[in-house]
């Protein structure tokens, strides 16, 4: 299985924060259609394989986590 | 070094107390040098006032992230000591959001260090900002400012 994470504003507006996919996707890219039922790629989205930074061509195996996220807005002004 | 998460509000100063005191008396007068940098949390005016914040993070990557920053900032100046903290979950007004801090014998690799700190944390680390207003009206902050560097 892979886990999918969602965070901040793409959280909300795909209503979950995590599900789980059989391993059958095997890019990043693969995994972002599955789990949003082929959905337009937001601009600006971020992904990250295993905590870290990765594109969307990057391969996923299976027990992986990948995360789609906004950019990010840490920091002070 | 002192690298990490914070969930409540915290006071920075004794970090920076803390991160001096962990050197040995000959590394501390080493140090000609140390730079800290403070931010907090900024209300705002009129009726966009921002009363409070939400700090979401992706945990095990964002710990993971600063602990990669800091060891990337010691090993391109040559300091002696940091600090690198920043705050998440529900944040007031006033309130600290990020506390960066480096210590070397010149203001150069201390001013350099702390502001590579500073700005790599807020353009690579994964933290959101979601901000409430005094109109009751929420929003994601999504527009982060160009890299200074």
């Amino acid at each position: 299985m892979i886990t999918v994470r969602f965070f901040a504003g793409l959280r909300e507006q795909l209503g979950r924060d995590t599900l789980e996919l059989p391993s059958t996707a095997t890019t990043v890219r693969a995994v972002w259609a599955r789990a949003t039922d082929q959905a337009p790629v937001p601009t600006h989205l971020l992904a990250a394989v295993n905590l870290e930074y990765a594109d969307f061509d990057t391969p996923v195996a299976d027990g992986d986590e990948v995360a789609f996220f906004p950019p990010v807005t840490g920091g002070a002004a | 070094m002192i690298v990490g998460l914070r969930e409540t509000a915290f006071a920075p100063w004794p970090l920076l107390a803390d991160a001096a005191q962990a050197m040995d008396a000959a590394e501390r007068a080493g140090c000609g040098a140390n730079d800290a940098f403070i931010g907090t949390m900024r209300a705002g005016g009129g009726a966009t006032r921002v009363v409070r914040l939400q700090l979401e993070h992706y945990p095990g990557m964002t710990e993971r992230m600063l602990m990669r920053i800091a060891t990337d900032t010691g090993a391109r100046w040559p300091i002696r000591q940091l600090v690198l903290v920043h705050r998440v979950g529900e944040v007031l007004p006033g309130e600290t959001l990020i506390v960066a801090a480096a210590w070397s014998a010149h203001r150069d690799a201390a001013f350099a260090a702390c502001r590579h700190l500073v700005e790599t944390v807020k353009h690579q680390a994964p933290f959101w900002k979601r901000e409430f207003r005094a109109d009751g009206s929420a929003a994601w902050v999504t527009a982060n400012t160009p890299a200074r560097m």
